[in-house]
């Protein structure tokens, strides 16, 4: 599950002139090098043999390995020394976590803490101060404080760098935020949140941006659940009144919120990672199977549908694994985007031929009393047709819509001249909202 | 680095090295309005190009074995030699000749015809030609249309096959032949006595078809009855799965021209490719083509590593690119506007070697059909 509004606006730099960011992740950048030509596979595979010797993963809880794992160096290696890396090369991190899951380990939890891995810790590393490093590195890498996203708001979506959310300095003392954050996931669960506030609105919208780390219990943070068209809530609507933040926790500069933001959403597509799936294991394959076992429900017509949607979907999974091997080879390449918009359309194809199959069944639903649920879709099997066909309508609007995504495509890999703007230049607060 | 069961569908050094002298040499000797104005002329085929390809090069020789004087390469490396000849759309013989015979050729029992053959190709001084229907799909039934008799230790043909690619510039042909009943493969000279051969005007010119009509033609066994179905199937499915990646070179070549256009034309003051209309389509279309990407790289690997999974991933790749390729050609000659419906443009070569390849070996509701009977999804009774 993505965080809506993580790749918006993505076509300006924090100056509104057109930039060309880097398509490839940049806390590769924070590798220094001066541990990195002593570090290679051997080396990583000798500490890993060294931290499983002394803190057996099959014995302790996995809060308390990761937390030795963390000490070890073992957590991000191209993360600096001292935040849980070795400031070795990325292409390290596949022998750790395969030497880890051969002696026992489980895999480090992303599911826990999705944002706070994907999004936060590059951030924190690459912009947060050294007493930010040591103070929220640690507990968010075990999952002990999980991490959320307050970009998004009702009047900004896609066009994230119009966001109204206020923060004033009092002197030169604490920061007051007023305003309010849609489509947050688990900003119920989370003890931080990446915060993006408008500090100066006589500037460019761009330009008046600042970033903050938020303490989610701070007085006057309220979360509401946000109910969705399947009924249930998955994500949060989250209003901030008056809310303190010291500053000690802005991170980069005042003003130059945008650049650092840009960190933060660059993260998320990179944070993908881990083995292919199988053939069939998606949505396609619960189709699949409801036609092999249901031939009275056949009809030509379905059969022509089914068998190009099933091509299609097995060759976005071999372009996923693609994806992967370019990744695991330290050649990653752009088509994360385009992958993006596959799996989104795909899903919602697939989705809706399961209801179309389903005929009379697809007629049903399961419940729409509204509960908490887990983020994204729900496993197969556990809702009716009727649910994935509904909740798969988020997929090309969550984590940047398909047609914000078509415009970084256009705009980073293909090169095409940009669209005429009219927003980048004048004051944020003289434009029309 | 990829699990067990999903090949490699990255480049290797190898693959690299081979695009790129063979993208040089076609960058030098293959412009596009040579191809265009070749059309114009009786020679449908650059043979000069063709036997630095296959000659000089050695890329008629990739999937021969060093014993017979080939490079001893594979599926891989022809794959990416075809995405190279797609992008130029070359009026070359390779897709007949060191695709489909070749691979027909390999897949016959070791003997003095065949092993001859293979070194004449190894060595790019013959051509050769499978002699089916180009547009025959791996699993159809072998072709009843030349009927053969034996004679001595030979066999003499009689009938016709439309359709063929390269049919009347092969030196050698690859014959599907019914004898008392049974399916054989024979081998004829392409200067056999009684074997007319005549080339017909072709959607594709650049990659002409013909007929062959046998009257009495002397030919040599290449494979029996307990090979023939066999080895043309094999022949059928490497030509159909490395067509594939043809295709997406076809693909990136139409898309690389429609953006390079979409920069320079301006229209109502602007750049035509600041506009979202175009921008989205085109983005649709490089992503489409990722994605071919993948699936042409699944089938050459498949191939390769002659992986159980080959059938299906054939299916699959044919049926994926060829469409990928037919909509970059359509989308190249509409972003074009007025000038991409013209002859002096190439946008149309890139829709008729798209379209053709669609057409050939299988199209892509037929190959689907295949996957449904593969995978076990069954037609609506």
């Amino acid at each position: 599950m993505r965080e809506r509004g993580d790749v918006s606006d993505t076509d300006s730099g924090p100056t509104g002139e057109p930039t060309d960011r880097p398509t490839r992740e940049p806390v590769r950048d924070l590798a220094d090098g001066s541990g990195a030509e002593a570090i290679d596979a051997a080396e990583i595979r000798r500490r890993v043999a060294e931290l499983v010797a002394a803190h057996d993963p099959t014995t302790m809880s996995s809060v308390e390995f990761l937390g030795h794992r963390f000490d070890a160096g073992l957590a991000w290696v191209h993360f600096p020394v001292g935040c849980g890396g070795l400031g070795a090369s990325r292409a390290l991190q596949q022998v750790i976590e395969s030497a880890l899951i051969a002696a026992g380990a489980k895999a480090a939890g992303g599911y826990r803490n999705p944002i706070g891995l994907g999004m936060g810790a590059p951030t924190i590393a690459a912009h947060g101060s050294a007493q930010l490093r040591a103070e929220l590195l640690r507990p968010l890498w075990t999952g002990e404080e999980i991490w959320c996203q307050l970009f998004s708001e009702p009047g900004a979506g896609s066009d994230l760098a119009g966001l109204a959310t206020r923060a004033v300095r009092e002197g030169d003392g604490d920061w007051i935020v007023n305003g309010q954050k849609v489509w947050t996931s688990l900003a119920h669960k989370a003890r931080w949140a990446m915060l993006l506030a408008r500090t100066d609105p006589d500037l460019p919208k761009h330009q008046g941006l600042t970033y903050f780390f938020l303490d989610m219990t701070s007085p006057g943070v309220e979360v509401r659940p946000l109910r969705q068209a399947t009924g249930q809530a998955e994500f949060n609507e989250v209003f901030l009144t008056d809310v303190r933040i010291p500053d000690t926790h802005r991170v980069g500069e005042v003003g130059q919120g945008w650049a650092v933001s840009n960190t933060t959403l660059m993260n998320e597509r990179v944070a993908i990672g881990g083995a292919a799936t199988a053939r069939e294991a998606d949505a396609i394959g619960a189709v699949a199977r409801m036609w092999r076992d249901r031939p009275e429900l056949r009809t030509p017509g379905l059969h022509d549908r089914l068998l190009r949607a099933w091509v299609e979907c097995e060759v976005a999974r071999l372009g996923n694994e693609r994806i992967r091997q370019q990744l695991a080879a330290g050649t990653p390449g752009p088509e994360g985007s385009a992958a993006k918009i596959a799996y989104a359309r795909l899903n919602q194809d697939v989705t809706r031929l399961w209801l179309e199959l389903a005929g009379e069944e697809g007629l049903g639903y399961d419940e729409w009393a509204m509960r908490r649920s887990e983020l994204g879709q729900a496993a197969l099997g556990a809702r009716v047709p009727g649910y994935y066909y509904l909740r798969a309508k988020g997929n090309s609007i969550e984590g940047g819509t398909s047609e914000v995504l078509r415009n970084v495509i256009a705009d980073r890999v293909l090169d095409l001249p940009r669209e005429p703007r009219t927003d980048t230049k004048v004051p944020w607060k003289e434009m029309p909202r | 680095m990829s699990e067990p069961g999903i090949p490699s569908l990255l480049y290797g050094e190898v693959e690299e090295d081979l695009r790129a002298t063979l993208r040089e040499l076609l960058r030098d000797r293959c412009a596009w309005h040579e191809v265009l104005a070749r059309i114009d002329t009786e020679e449908a085929y650059d043979e000069g190009l063709w036997k630095a390809v296959a000659a000089e090069l050695g890329l008629a020789g990739l999937l021969i074995p060093e014993e017979f004087g080939g490079a001893g390469a594979g599926p891989r490396e022809v794959a990416v030699a075809l995405e190279e000849l797609g992008r130029a759309v070359a009026p070359v013989p390779f897709l007949a000749s060191a695709v489909l015979a070749t691979s027909a050729l390999l897949a016959c029992p070791a003997g003095e015809a065949r092993d001859a053959a293979l070194r004449a190709l190894a060595d790019g001084t013959r051509t050769a030609t499978l002699a089916v229907t180009a547009s025959t799909w791996p699993g159809a039934s072998f072709p009843l249309s030349v009927t053969g008799a034996r004679d001595a230790d030979d066999l003499v043909l009689t009938g016709a096959v439309t359709g063929v690619l390269a049919a009347d510039r092969a030196e050698l042909l690859v014959v599907p032949v019914v004898v008392a009943g049974e399916p054989q493969l024979a081998l004829v000279a392409g200067d056999a006595a009684n074997l007319s051969r005549r080339a017909v005007t072709s959607l594709d010119a650049t990659r002409p078809v013909g007929e062959l009509t046998l009257d009495q033609v002397r030919g040599r066994v290449l494979a029996g009855p307990e090979h023939a179905e066999a080895a043309l199937g094999h022949a059928l499915r490497q030509g159909a799965a490395l067509s594939a990646s043809e295709q997406l070179g076809v693909a990136e070549q139409a898309l690389a021209e429609a953006v390079a256009y979409l920069k320079v034309r301006h229209q109502f003051g602007r750049p035509i490719g600041s506009f979202q209309a175009l921008r989205h389509r085109a983005a649709d279309l490089w992503s489409d083509i990722a994605a071919a990407r993948a699936a042409a790289r699944y089938a050459a690997a498949c191939l390769a590593e002659d992986s159980a999974d080959a059938p299906v991933a054939t299916a699959l790749a044919k049926a994926y690119c060829g469409d990928v390729a037919v909509r970059a050609a359509e989308e190249c000659v509409q972003m074009h506007g007025g000038i991409g419906f013209t002859w002096e443009h190439p946008a149309h070569l890139y829709l008729k070697r798209a379209m053709a390849s669609a057409l050939l070996l299988g199209t892509s509701d037929r190959h689907r059909a295949t996957l449904g009977t593969l995978v076990d999804l069954p037609p609506a009774i």
